[in-house]
């Protein structure tokens, strides 16, 4: 029996159609009847009607049909469903016989014609023998017909034909051949459906007359295979709702079937076949559940019913393929646009159908395991006349048999044998990697990462106990990190000890080192004693031995193991490994830290590496070092060498006094070794990192491994360690002085390297804040302190780099404070050379700082010098610098307000031609420090005149914060061309330095512009000419000058307004004329009558040319008060000395 | 009565696994370890909004030919995975409910003691006790 025995017979499984056989087609020859069978056959399409069609000749041999039996009384049947039946129903007995036959209806040789094709059914007929298969006539025609009932000749020779051939008239066919021909063809094919439909209703009906004659006791088997012929019929007839229901009741009487040893295979066969039929049409019918409940169903009632104890595997082989088919089932299912779950997938079914598949290979390995002269049975008892069986799921050495006992119990051992030595040749472990391989690929669709690896690790292990390791190995080794990074270190070491086994049995020195490493490491929870024996081995592999092989391996495969190793010994080369550790869980770990983040370049830079073992044995170890890198340039290979350890080396290990011992790992104790190097002076500044620790265990001369500690530190599992370490509150035990707490070591795996501290002192001195445009002084104190001669000393100062760029355009830094800075100047100035400075020297450089604008700045002082060290032993000159900063406010120094004013000091909004005003300027400080003024100057525009030489009236005057100086100038404007015009002053320039003990500062020039003044003519100019007081009843002589500024005769009307405070003489009302450039004097005499600042008479003056110069204009240019003194009654003097 | 009962830790790793020791003990790891992909995924499934109002009881994870694997997962997304004979039928929903409560009350004193370091492997007595009264007795 192949092992395609539980395999479902393709009949069963494929989806029956109705089958009509085309007769009367050559197909070969003939190029017409060829076009028609490929509209038949070619390109079907879903939408087509559900018939396979097959071309058969005329004379074809039908199955024969067996007589009807009238009585069923005497009847016991042999078996429940012959092997042939679906088959013969699906491709030898059509539903219907399509007799082809080329006849047109005006064909001359008609009478013939209608006889030879009479004679062609009558064939088909006869070899259908009594079936009750229908046939049909197809006249093949050249012509197109005419609509139904217009052509009386084809009517007439129509009905002819039907008679001569004995048929109906729905049994004729006509086809023209034409160019239409894939749409007759369709609608041929409809009516074929329909004779093959009304074909297998008519079965279904004659198998269902049956039942009256069954009784219960002796046709039981005869009633399921009634009602699966129905179901079958059904299906063909393509009415699956009534398939199903015959095939449920199918299902529940194979169940009533009296089941014993004998027959078990039978009914379980017959059952699964069923099964499978419901569950396909379930699916089918777009309801999953009732698949996935009937497959319950199934499996559970068949799940005990396991038959021969000595041929147990059967039952599980049969169980295994239940599972497969409805896996399979389900998966079709799926891809047709059913949507399965995480749940509820195919992956389940395959997967049970796998442990069945192991199931069954353990059964195998108890049941077949014969003695070695135990061969296969001779006759062959599996042997049957046919070659194959009558019924199915029977014994072919008893075939028809149906009583509870075997008839010949020699015969039945003989089979039972030759059944057992066949299983044996089975390959198990193929077919269950298989089913687990379709899992596996169900359970990656369905998002179950777990279940997939765990699929995976028993496909490794099936191919390890098929003794394919490369592949074992391969799929371990795959999921082992899944299992790692997951923590499940049972798991874990579980699969870990499968591929060492792997690893040994290959020879693969290498992955055997690695996993032995991880066996005997803390993540493995093997015993003690295992863990022990695989160290044993670990150490001899690496003594370049032969390993001890690992227990339950094959001892086959070992002894080609042990060549294989003892070959590994003889190989020169490839004895040197390195494990990458992060990708691990060694049983050393490691930890290295430099000591500082940072480390001046004049100390030696600390590094400590900790080693620790989780073995149950010391370890040997031959060599440690440590790679360094330098982030910012390149490996530093230099730096490396400070950093080996090696057999009997110098290492400078403060723990442990002896060199011996210090290569040796003790379970459980902390190592530490401790690496000091200097760093080179051009790394200043550069960062150096870790880049590794490699361990070296076993020897160069024999094999070694080389663990690496990428960033040196760190396992797979020793992040979540460090973690649960950090949150552990617990009392950490007391360790002896010379051992580390593992958990208490933290990791600084990089470090700075930067400059030497120095050894100086920067001050600053100045006087805050800076005035805006002064040159401000600041002096730079640098004092050393080194004991060395400081060479090279070289100052930058200025503004810090990195503020608002406009500080930069507003600040300029000078050593030159004669002179104040332009915009050529810098706002830093780089390195300015100040030589060498012995111990205890110190240096003094003023330094200027001109700020544009007001604000804050920062300023930065940077001295750079360098200075010889020696460090270990090691001379190197170390760069220093120091930096020093500070914020500068700087201030306005004063504010200038100016205003104009008139002769009578009242303020004025514009200025007239030729009549002469005062300029007034009040400086007010605002600095904090006195300010000299040093001279100030009115520069004035062209527009302007002075009166007199302007001299300053502020020169040499110091102000003290917040104290103002004033000064004026007396100003003329010259006539202007359009009556009134805007026009510029000019500029008034103040020269100014702070006063100051500290520093002798320049003299600053500040120019300020004068605002811009309206100016207008005027036509009559005023003006009064009195004394500057009055006295109570004593006369006051007031002289008035009007002036004509006009080059035309003015009418000037004058009147005097009487005042409560005077009596007056003179004119009190006149009109007079001035001629152009004119003056004219007008003369009162005022006679006080109160004392105190009194109103003058009021001066009206109506010029009758210009009526816009309004009185109050004019009258501006007149005083319009007196102060008028009482009278003494002693004598004036005493008053005015009161 | 349980066959294995399992303390995952919210990182998927096992705080505390025990199962009858007459079956392999290494089957009950792989049937509790492929169980946290439906876990994952029920919880995914869950929307943020109703992650707070959310049953910790997460029902029947999977059902294999021979056992049924329950689920429950805590506020801090520990999960308890309860494994049960599938030939035991008696059991209903309501005693495996009881059953993670009583668990998870047990394990809430667990994460009271001060000596107990979170993430740690559980050694508690007390809490062996309480899985020994729901596992099938070994006989």
């Amino acid at each position: 029996m192949s092992p395609a025995q539980w395999d479902l017979p393709p009949e069963l499984c494929c989806r029956p159609v109705a089958f009509v056989a085309l007769t009367g087609l050559d197909v070969v020859y003939n190029a017409i009847h060829r076009a028609i069978w490929d509209a038949f056959c070619a390109n079907r399409r879903a939408d087509r009607v559900p018939i396979s069609f097959k071309v058969l000749p005329g004379d074809n041999e039908y199955p024969k049909c067996r007589t009807k039996r009238t009585s069923y009384e005497w009847y016991i049947p042999k078996g429940i469903l012959k092997t042939g039946w679906m088959n013969k129903h699906l491709n030898l007995v059509p539903a219907l016989v399509v007799l082809f036959y080329e006849l047109d209806w005006d064909d001359p040789q008609w009478k013939e014609k209608q006889s030879e094709c009479a004679t062609k059914v009558e064939i088909v007929r006869t070899s259908l023998q009594g079936r009750n298969t229908k046939v049909a006539v197809v006249l093949i025609q050249k012509k197109t017909p005419l609509p139904p009932g217009e052509d009386l000749v084809a009517s007439e020779r129509a009905s002819a034909l039907c008679g001569a051939c004995d048929l109906s008239g729905k049994s004729l066919f006509v086809l023209p051949h034409t160019d239409h021909l894939v749409g007759y063809i369709i609608r041929l094919e409809n009516a074929f459906y329909e004779h093959a439909q009304t074909y297998y209703y008519n079965e279904i009906r004659r198998v269902k007359s049956h039942k009256e004659f069954l009784n219960k006791t002796t046709h039981q088997l005869l009633f399921v295979r009634h009602q699966f012929k129905m179901g079958f019929f059904s299906e063909l007839k393509q009415d699956t709702q009534n398939a199903l229901k015959y095939y449920r009741t199918a299902y529940s009487l194979v169940h009533e079937l009296r089941a014993h040893e004998t027959n078990m295979l039978e009914i379980k066969t017959m059952a699964g076949f069923i099964n499978y039929k419901i569950c396909r049409l379930c699916f089918q019918h777009n309801t999953p559940l009732d698949a996935i409940a009937q497959f319950r169903k199934h499996i559970d009632l068949c799940k005990k019913k396991i038959g021969s104890a000595e041929l147990a595997f059967e039952h599980t082989a049969w169980m295994s393929k239940q599972f497969q088919s409805f896996g399979d089932l389900f998966d079709e299912a799926i891809k047709l646009g059913l949507t399965a779950i995480q749940t509820q997938n195919p992956g389940f079914y395959y997967q049970q159908a796998a442990y069945y598949a192991q199931e069954r290979k353990q059964q195998v390995g108890q049941l077949c395991s014969h003695e070695p002269g135990v061969g296969y049975p001779a006759p062959d008892p599996l042997e049957t006349t046919s070659g194959a069986l009558d019924f199915y799921g029977q014994r072919p050495w008893r075939q028809g048999h149906q009583s509870i006992d075997p008839p010949d119990s020699e015969k039945e051992k003989q089979g039972i044998l030759a059944l057992q030595v066949k299983e044996r040749d089975i390959p198990h472990s193929e077919l269950i990697i298989a089913l687990l391989s379709n899992a596996v690929a169900q359970f990656k669709k369905y998002k179950c990462p777990r279940m997939k690896s765990h699929l995976m690790v028993q496909m490794g292990e099936e191919y390890y106990h098929a003794k394919d390791y490369t592949k074992a190995l391969k799929l371990l080794d795959y999921v082992m990190c899944d299992y790692r990074t997951e923590r499940w270190w049972s798991l874990l070491t579980s699969i870990l000890c499968t591929a060492l086994k792997c690893s040994y049995l290959m020879g693969q020195v290498k992955d055997y080192i690695t996993y032995s490493m991880e066996l005997v490491g803390r993540a493995s929870i093997l015993p003690e004693e295992q863990k022990s024996r695989i160290e044993k081995n670990l150490i001899k592999v690496l003594m370049n031995e032969v390993p001890e092989p690992e227990p339950d391996c094959d001892p086959l495969s070992v002894k080609t193991a042990q060549s294989l190793w003892s070959d590994r010994i003889s190989l020169a080369g490839s004895n040197e490994f390195t494990i990458e550790v992060q990708d691990y869980v060694p049983f050393v770990q490691c930890k290295a830290k430099f000591l500082s983040p940072s480390f001046h370049i004049d100390e030696p830079v600390q590094l400590h590496v900790y080693v620790r073992a989780d073995c149950p044995h010391p370890v040997l170890y031959s060599k440690q070092c440590t790679t360094l890198f330098s982030v910012d340039v390149f490996e530093l290979q230099e730096y490396n060498q400070y950093c080996l350890l090696e057999d009997a080396s110098k290492g400078k290990d403060i723990l442990e006094p002896s060199t011996q011992e210090n290569m040796c790992l003790v379970p459980g104790k902390t190592r530490k070794y401790c690496f000091k190097f200097v760093a080179k002076t051009e790394d200043v500044g550069k960062k150096i990192e870790i880049t590794s620790v490699g361990l070296m265990l076993g020897r160069e001369t024999a094999r070694y491994v080389y663990l690496n500690w990428r960033g040196g530190w760190g396992d797979a599992a020793s992040s979540h360690e460090t973690l649960q370490a950090c949150r552990s509150f617990k009392k950490r035990t007391r360790f002896p002085e010379q051992q580390v707490d593992w958990d208490t070591v933290t990791i600084q795996s990089s470090l700075r390297i930067i400059s030497r501290v120095p050894k100086i002192s920067v001050q600053l001195t100045h006087e805050p804040p800076a005035l805006t445009n002064e040159m401000y002084c600041m002096i730079v104190t640098i004092q050393s302190g080194e004991d060395t001669v400081a060479k090279d000393i070289k100052l930058t100062a200025g503004l810090k780099p990195g503020q608002d760029a406009n500080l930069t355009q507003s600040t300029q830094i000078t050593l030159n404070g004669t002179e104040v800075c332009d915009d050529s100047h810098p706002a830093l100035l780089p390195d300015i050379p100040l030589g060498d400075l012995h111990p205890g020297q110190k240096i003094v450089k003023p330094l200027y700082i001109h700020c544009v604008s007001t604000g804050s700045r920062i300023l930065l002082f940077h001295v750079a010098y360098s200075v010889s060290a020696t460090v270990e032993g090691k001379d190197i000159t170390c760069k220093c610098h120091k930096d020093e900063t500070v914020t500068l406010e700087t201030v306005v120094p004063f504010e200038v307000a100016m205003k104009f004013v008139s002769s009578q000091f009242e303020h004025l909004e514009r200025v007239y031609v030729d009549i002469p005003f005062l300029l007034m300027m009040d400086i007010l400080s605002a600095s904090p420090w006195p300010i000299e003024l040093v001279n100030s100057e009115v520069q004035l525009a062209s527009s302007m005149n002075a009166i007199d030489q302007p001299q300053s009236q502020v020169e040499g005057v110091t102000l003290q914060t917040s104290e103002c100086a004033s000064e004026c100038f007396l100003l003329k404007c010259p006539p202007v061309q359009n009556g009134t015009s805007t026009v510029a002053s000019g500029h008034y320039i103040i020269s100014w330095k702070r006063k100051s003990t500290f520093a002798e500062t320049s003299v600053v020039r500040t120019i300020v512009t004068l605002p811009h003044v309206m100016v207008e003519n005027i036509p009559l100019y005023v003006h009064a000419e009195l004394p500057s007081f009055g006295r109570v009843r004593e006369s006051l002589p007031v002289r008035y000058h009007l002036e004509n500024r006009t080059g035309l005769v003015q009418d000037v009307e004058i009147t005097v307004e009487p005042s409560d405070a005077f009596m007056f003489s003179g004119l009190k009302q006149v009109r007079m004329r001035i001629l152009p450039g004119a003056e004219q004097e007008m003369l009162y005499n005022f006679y006080p009558l109160m004392a105190g600042y009194q109103v003058l008479p009021q001066l009206n003056i109506n010029l009758l040319r210009f009526p816009n110069i309004s009185n109050q204009l004019l009258r501006r240019f007149l005083p319009s008060r007196i102060f008028v003194k009482p009278q003494g009654r002693n004598g004036d003097t005493s008053i005015e000395a009161a | 009565m349980a066959v294995c009962i399992a303390v995952i830790a919210k990182e998927n790793y096992p705080l505390y696994i025990r199962s009858v020791p007459t079956q392999g003990e290494l089957k009950f790891h792989y049937t509790v370890h492929t169980s946290l992909d439906v876990v994952e995924e029920k919880i995914s499934g869950v929307g943020k909004a109703l992650a707070d109002q959310r049953e910790l009881y997460l029902g029947l994870l999977y059902p294999t030919e021979d056992y049924k694997v329950y689920g429950y997962m805590t506020n801090s997304k520990v999960k308890f995975v309860i494994v049960v004979d599938s030939s035991n039928t008696s059991l209903r929903d309501n005693e495996i409910r009881s059953m993670f409560r009583k668990l998870h009350n047990s394990f809430t004193d667990v994460m009271c003691n001060p000596f107990y370091n979170p993430g740690d492997p559980i050694q508690s007595k007390a809490f062996d006790s309480i899985v020994s009264t729901m596992m099938v007795q070994a006989f």
